[in-house]
Order: C-alpha cells, then sequence, then structure tokens
C-alpha cells in the first residue's frame, strides 16, 4: 500500500468521530490542488498528497473551534496548529492530526516565471508530472521541466521541520530537513541591504498594487480577528478606506505587530496575494527580532508561551538594568 | 461598420504618444508578479499578451473615489451658529483604457444597468463612464486560459460588446474594428493603415481563439436553480467550505459593483469617500443594530453567485452578471471555482 493510500486508510477509521477531516485535491487544472473538507469516504478517495498541496489548512482550525475535526498537515502547516494551540485559539481534544513528510512545495509564481520564460503560459497547464526532483508542466504544447529545487516555495529551501511536528496518525518514515539551520532568507538579506528610504520606496512600489482584498489576512491562520480586524472596523476608526500606499502599508504593518513570534513562516499571506505583492518579509523580519531577543520560534512547542503573550521580569536577552 | 485599420507593432508606442497627449491613457503593464492597468507614458512597456491581474475597473470606478468634501467653520455674525461648506469632487478626467481583454471592457455593461438607470442616475459612474473610451484587444488561442468561460455566459474572445474599438493581433501587428463613434475618432490617427487586406487573418484568430474555449455548458437554468437552494445551507456550506472570505474575487472581478461610504475627517473638515465593498466581507451587511443577515461564508457566497446568476439576471433580461474573465478562480487563494458552484447548483436543481 503506498503511503497515500495508508494515510487514506487512517482518515476513514477516523471519519465517523469527526465532523470533517481537512486536506487537499485536485484543482480546476493540472497546476492547482485545492483544499479538500472529507465527510464521507468518497471524499477521502480524492486526497493527494505531494508538492501542489501550496496551502495551509490550519487557517480553517478556528472558524470550526466547538467541532471535533481531522487535518492534514505537512511540517510547516504543523507549527501554526500548534501555535494555535499554545494560544488556546483551539482545543487539543478537538482536533486530530495527521502527517506524512513533506519533500516540499512548489511556488506557482516561479512556476509561472518559468514557464512565461519559456514562452508558454501557466494559464494553459493541460498536465504536470513530477518525481520528486523535476516538475514538467506542458502548456499550450510544449513541455517545460524544472528542478523542483529551483521552483519550490522558499520557506521549503530553509525547512527544518519536514515533519509534523506533532501528529496524532503520522504515515511513513520521518525524513531529514533537507537544508542547514541557518540558511539565509533573500528577501530580508535583499531589504537589509537597501538604505531606509530605498526600503520604503520599495514598499511603497509594491502596495501601489495592493487592492485591499486582505486575502493576506484571511489566509494567515494566525489572523484570528478576521471579521472584526481593525482594517474595516468603523468605530474605531483606525484606517481609512483609501486606497494609497500609506494606507496598505499601514495595514501591513499592523498585521506583522499582531504577528510578531506568533507568525509560523507558513508564507500563506503572500501566496494567497493575488498582486504578487512580497509581504512575508514583513512578518519575517519581525521574526528575526523575536528570536534575537527571546531565542523564540513560532509553534514548535505545544507548552510554551509565546514571548509577547507572557511577562518575564527579567528577559534574558534585554539588559535593561545593567543596561 | 468602418472599415479595418492596421497597425504594426513598431508604431504601437506612437500611436499611444498621440493618444496619451490628449488624454490619461492607461494601458496594463507589469509590477512586481502582477500586471495592472497605469498611466502611459513614453518609454512605459504595456503588457498585450496574457490577461491583466485586476481588470480595468478602477478606470471608472475607483476602487475609492472622493464623492465631496466639506468644511465646518463659524459664522462670522453669529458665533453660537456652525457654518458647513460642501466642496464638489473633481470631473473625471478623459481616459482610453487601453489593451484589455474584451471581458474587462464588457463588464461595465453590467454596471450601466445599475448606475445609468433612471431610477437612480449615479453622476460619478455616469460623468466617468462617458469620459472613457476602451480599445481592447481580441484573444488569440496564446491567451486563452484554463480559467476563461465567457462563452458560457453569452461572450466570446472577439466580443465587442462594450468596446469601442477592437485590435485583433495577426502577424506584425494588430487589426483595428471601431465599434462606435468615440473608437472611430481613434482610429483617425496617420500611424493606422488601412487592414482590408489583413481582415481575414484577424477572423481566423478570432475563430481560432473562440474554438480554443471548446463547448459551453448549458446553465441557462441557473436563476431558478440557485433561487431553488437558497435555503439549502448544507449545499452552501459544501461549497463554500474552503473559502477564506477574503475580498480577492469581488475586488478583482470586472462586474462586481458595491460599495461602501465612509467619513475620513481630519479635524473640521473631511472628505466622503465611496470605495469598494466585498459581499466576502462580514462588515458587507452588517447592520447598526449588530445583526447581519449574511453572517457566514456561506450565507456570502450564496451571495456572490447568486447575485451574478440568479438576482440580477432575474431583473435584467436574462443577462448574467458576470462577464466570464476567471479572474475569482484563477486568483483565489484556494481555488474557488464560480464555474463548478454554478453546475453543482443546476445538477441539484435537476435532482
Ligand atoms: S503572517 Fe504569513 S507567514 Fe506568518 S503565519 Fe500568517 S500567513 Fe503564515
Ligand atoms: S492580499 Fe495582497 S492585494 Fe490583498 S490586501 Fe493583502 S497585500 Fe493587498
Ligand atoms: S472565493 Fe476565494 S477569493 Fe473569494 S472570498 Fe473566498 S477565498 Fe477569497
Ligand atoms: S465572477 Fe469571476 S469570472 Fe465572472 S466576471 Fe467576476 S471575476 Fe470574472
Amino acid at each position: 500500500m503506498s503511503r497515500l493510500e495508508e494515510l487514506k486508510t487512517r482518515i476513514k477509521e477516523a471519519l465517523p468521530g469527526l465532523e470533517c477531516v481537512i486536506g487537499w485535491q485536485k484543482g480546476f487544472d493540472p497546476l492547482h490542488n485545492t483544499p479538500l473538507f472529507m465527510r464521507s469516504e468518497a471524499d477521502v478517495d480524492k486526497l493527494e498528497w505531494g508538492p501542489f498541496n501550496v496551502h495551509n489548512p490550519a487557517v480553517y482550525l478556528p472558524t470550526l473551534a466547538g467541532k471535533k475535526v481531522g487535518i492534514v498537515v505537512k511540517g510547516c502547516d504543523s507549527r501554526s496548529v500548534v501555535e494555535l494551540l499554545q494560544e488556546n485559539l483551539i482545543n487539543r481534544d478537538n482536533v486530530v492530526i495527521f502527517g506524512m513528510p513533506c519533500e516540499g512545495v512548489i511556488d506557482l509564481s516561479k512556476v509561472k516565471a518559468r514557464l512565461a520564460a519559456a514562452g508558454a503560459s501557466a494559464g494553459a497547464a493541460s498536465a504536470v508530472t513530477t518525481d520528486g526532483k523535476t516538475v514538467s508542466v506542458t502548456a499550450g504544447g510544449q513541455t517545460v521541466a524544472m528542478p523542483l529545487a529551483e521552483v519550490r516555495a522558499d520557506k521549503c529551501g530553509r525547512c527544518q521541520f519536514p515533519n509534523a511536528v506533532l501528529a496524532d496518525t503520522y504515515v511513513g518514515d520521518p525524513i531529514a530537513p533537507a537544508a542547514p539551520a541557518a540558511a539565509a532568507d533573500a528577501d530580508l538579506a535583499a531589504l537589509d541591504a537597501m538604505s531606509v528610504p530605498e526600503r520604503m520606496a520599495f514598499w511603497r512600489y509594491h502596495m501601489e498594487r495592493c487592492i485591499r482584498c486582505y486575502a493576506c489576512r484571511n489566509a494567515c491562520p494566525m489572523c484570528v480577528c478576521r471579521d472584526h480586524c481593525i482594517a474595516q472596523s468603523r468605530e474605531p476608526h483606525w484606517l481609512t478606506q483609501e486606497d494609497t500606499a500609506t494606507e496598505k502599508l499601514f495595514f501591513q504593518v499592523v498585521h506583522a505587530m499582531h504577528l510578531a513570534g506568533r507568525c509560523t513562516e507558513c508564507g500563506e499571506c503572500q501566496r494567497a496575494c493575488p498582486m504578487d505583492i512580497p509581504v512575508l518579509a514583513l512578518k519575517k523580519h519581525l521574526n528575526r527580532t523575536i528570536h534575537d531577543l527571546f531565542s523564540y520560534q513560532a509553534g514548535v512547542d505545544p507548552q510554551a508561551i509565546p514571548p509577547l503573550l507572557q511577562f518575564k521580569l527579567e528577559e534574558d536577552n534585554i539588559k535593561e538594568r545593567s543596561w | 461598420m468602418a472599415a479595418v485599420k492596421y497597425i504594426a507593432s513598431e508604431k504601437l508606442p506612437d500611436w499611444l504618444k498621440s493618444l496619451a497627449e490628449k488624454s490619461r491613457v492607461l494601458v496594463p503593464v507589469a509590477e512586481g508578479g502582477g500586471v495592472v492597468f497605469r498611466p502611459y507614458a513614453p518609454g512605459c512597456q504595456p503588457v498585450f499578451g496574457s490577461d491583466a491581474t485586476a481588470p480595468p475597473k478602477g478606470s471608472v470606478f475607483p476602487a475609492c473615489q472622493e464623492l465631496f468634501r466639506y468644511e465646518r467653520g463659524k459664522d462670522a455674525e453669529d458665533p453660537g451658529k456652525g457654518t458647513l461648506k460642501l466642496l464638489p469632487a473633481t470631473e473625471a478626467e478623459p481616459t482610453v483604457v487601453f489593451g484589455a481583454k474584451p471581458c474587462g471592457a464588457r463588464g461595465f455593461l453590467i454596471f450601466d444597468r445599475v448606475y445609468m438607470g433612471k431610477k437612480f442616475p449615479d453622476p460619478y459612474y455616469i460623468n466617468a463612464r462617458e469620459a472613457t473610451v476602451f480599445v481592447t484587444m481580441a484573444c488569440s488561442t496564446a491567451n486563452v486560459e484554463n480559467t476563461c468561460f465567457c462563452h458560457w455566459v453569452g461572450s466570446g474572445p472577439a466580443d465587442g460588446a462594450g468596446s469601442d474599438v477592437l485590435l485583433t493581433p495577426v502577424a506584425g501587428g494588430y487589426t483595428a474594428e471601431a465599434l462606435t463613434d468615440k473608437g472611430a475618432a481613434l482610429l483617425e490617427s496617420p500611424v493606422l493603415s488601412d487592414g482590408a487586406a489583413k481582415a481575414a487573418e484577424a477572423d481566423s484568430v478570432k475563430a481560432a481563439a473562440r474554438e480554443a474555449l471548446g463547448e459551453a455548458p448549458d446553465i441557462s437554468t441557473s436563476p431558478a436553480a440557485l433561487l431553488a437552494a437558497f435555503d439549502d445551507m448544507d449545499f452552501w456550506r459544501d461549497q463554500s467550505d474552503k473559502c477564506v472570505s477574503c475580498g480577492a474575487c469581488t475586488y478583482l472581478c470586472p462586474t462586481c459593483y458595491c460599495f461602501t461610504i465612509t467619513d475620513e475627517p481630519t479635524g473640521q473638515s473631511g472628505r466622503r469617500m465611496r470605495s469598494w465593498d466585498a459581499c466576502m466581507h462580514f462588515q458587507f451587511t452588517l447592520e447598526a443594530s449588530g445583526h447581519n443577515p449574511r453572517p457566514t461564508k456561506a450565507h456570502r457566497l450564496k451571495n456572490r453567485v447568486g447575485h451574478k446568476f440568479s438576482y440580477y439576471p432575474t431583473l435584467h433580461e436574462g443577462i448574467i452578471a458576470c462577464c466570464g474573465c476567471g479572474r475569482c478562480i484563477k486568483s483565489c487563494p484556494v481555488s474557488v471555482d464560480i464555474r463548478e458552484i454554478v453546475q453543482n447548483a443546476v445538477a441539484r436543481a435537476k435532482g
């Protein structure tokens, strides 16, 4: 039995006690998988596993609070589940976690760029094959092969948790992380190299095309205010409805601040953005600061308390008495 | 109809430049990983291949528009009395939208019935609509994407409805056909030459693109089918399970026209703004009492699909409020597919 078949069997066993199990299935074309809510055995048969499972299903858990649900996770997704547990946003008794080893997911923006460079359109993709090392996309009559390592999500190139950090059912043998622990963040390095005015110009350029749709917010598993977000509340009226780059950047900063020390760098905010705006860098920047100050990484230990959700009289790395 | 004209690719910048001397010309340009409409300036590199990420909706219906400004003051004669001065919004700028796909322009036909009707004519919309001319580009087979379904909703890759000029890519350049008087005026430029010799090629480009879309399923029963599913919340739960309730689908939609109004005060003066609303957001029908008739994403997705494929056609001679551009499918972070939902509703009604 293949790993995927075994996973399906285990889900079918658990399904009678659950409202649903969240996973992925094939989407409208071969480049798109889409979240799957399994409620019947026939649904489970649609389950997919592989590099096109780009979505983080943890985003749905807080909205299903009170119901007992199952969730299939990649390593990165499991960190979001753990972070939600740490913050008491979901109840451990109400969630059943299924995991398998993950070898990375694609970044569709990179695939699109590769295809465009070859004169093919991702919108015309008619077939995709993968062998774990290469992704071959057939579009408009031509087939373009690309190494998975070059078109996978940036987070996969730095991933330290390819196996779920927490799982009730784990299928397959855990694999070792493929990347060194301190792999560099190219996006942060590029921003670091800019002067402050250059950085501001960078963000203005990108925020100019933001449509204020809030896909970045709603795809984020840790953005739980959602319907009551200050970006849209009128009382208080924190943000105007103007579509200026300043106002839109203000929202991104609010988002990033609310995620400081909570963001697991799943990258959903950036992946979800229809305008391809690199909003993840803001969160990564804050995470780096949190890591330097508190030696903390979000969503790894279910028992840990995120640093900004607790108070310690003496912080190890903040020498306020000796400064 | 006016004779077919032709413009060589290398002459296009000259034409754009001359158009830009008289009005704002919005062209699709690449910004980061997206393609958006921006004012043309010499040197700018328009992207005429694949459809723009965001449609040219903002050309006539800006994402955020000032309705008026106000200033509060004191009456000099009677200090106990306040005064209020209203300052009207500025007039719309003459604009040419150049190089959108036909579906992007056709979207405004859906708007027109709402904002240019007899009952509630909207001066802001009418003002901008009349100041705008659409030069669209028919799709070739290279532009037909998996998400395109204009042929399902009574349109097609060379649909000129809503366009003033229709360009068609042919070898070396484009043919140009005027579809309205406003469009004919734009074709008077000397950089365009006679295109009669290219007309047959243009026709075959259009026919091939239509062919590439394949057969359209019959969704003519969608108005009744969606209405029949109105109270079936299990159906809507299933359709909306994966939706994350963002507004990407509505903001990117060339036919979504809902707006909200907010006052943006700074001290004693301020502005009343109208901005895009999205039925996928919780605040969409949130009442002052706190009651929300569309409290869940299932109710909200029902509204979006129902509005386009049932309520609007019922009110407007069967016209579907969707131009089939596929943006809501392509750009949805979780690939919710409106075609699938409509077909599921049609299948549900058949039992
Ligand atoms: S902010 Fe972005 S990367 Fe961080 S948890 Fe949210 S979606 Fe994931
Ligand atoms: S998802 Fe992108 S376009 Fe939408 S609000 Fe966020 S940054 Fe803006
Ligand atoms: S259908 Fe997709 S784009 Fe629209 S609100 Fe839902 S998740 Fe967002
Ligand atoms: S509903 Fe979707 S396909 Fe239809 S016009 Fe709007 S964005 Fe395009």
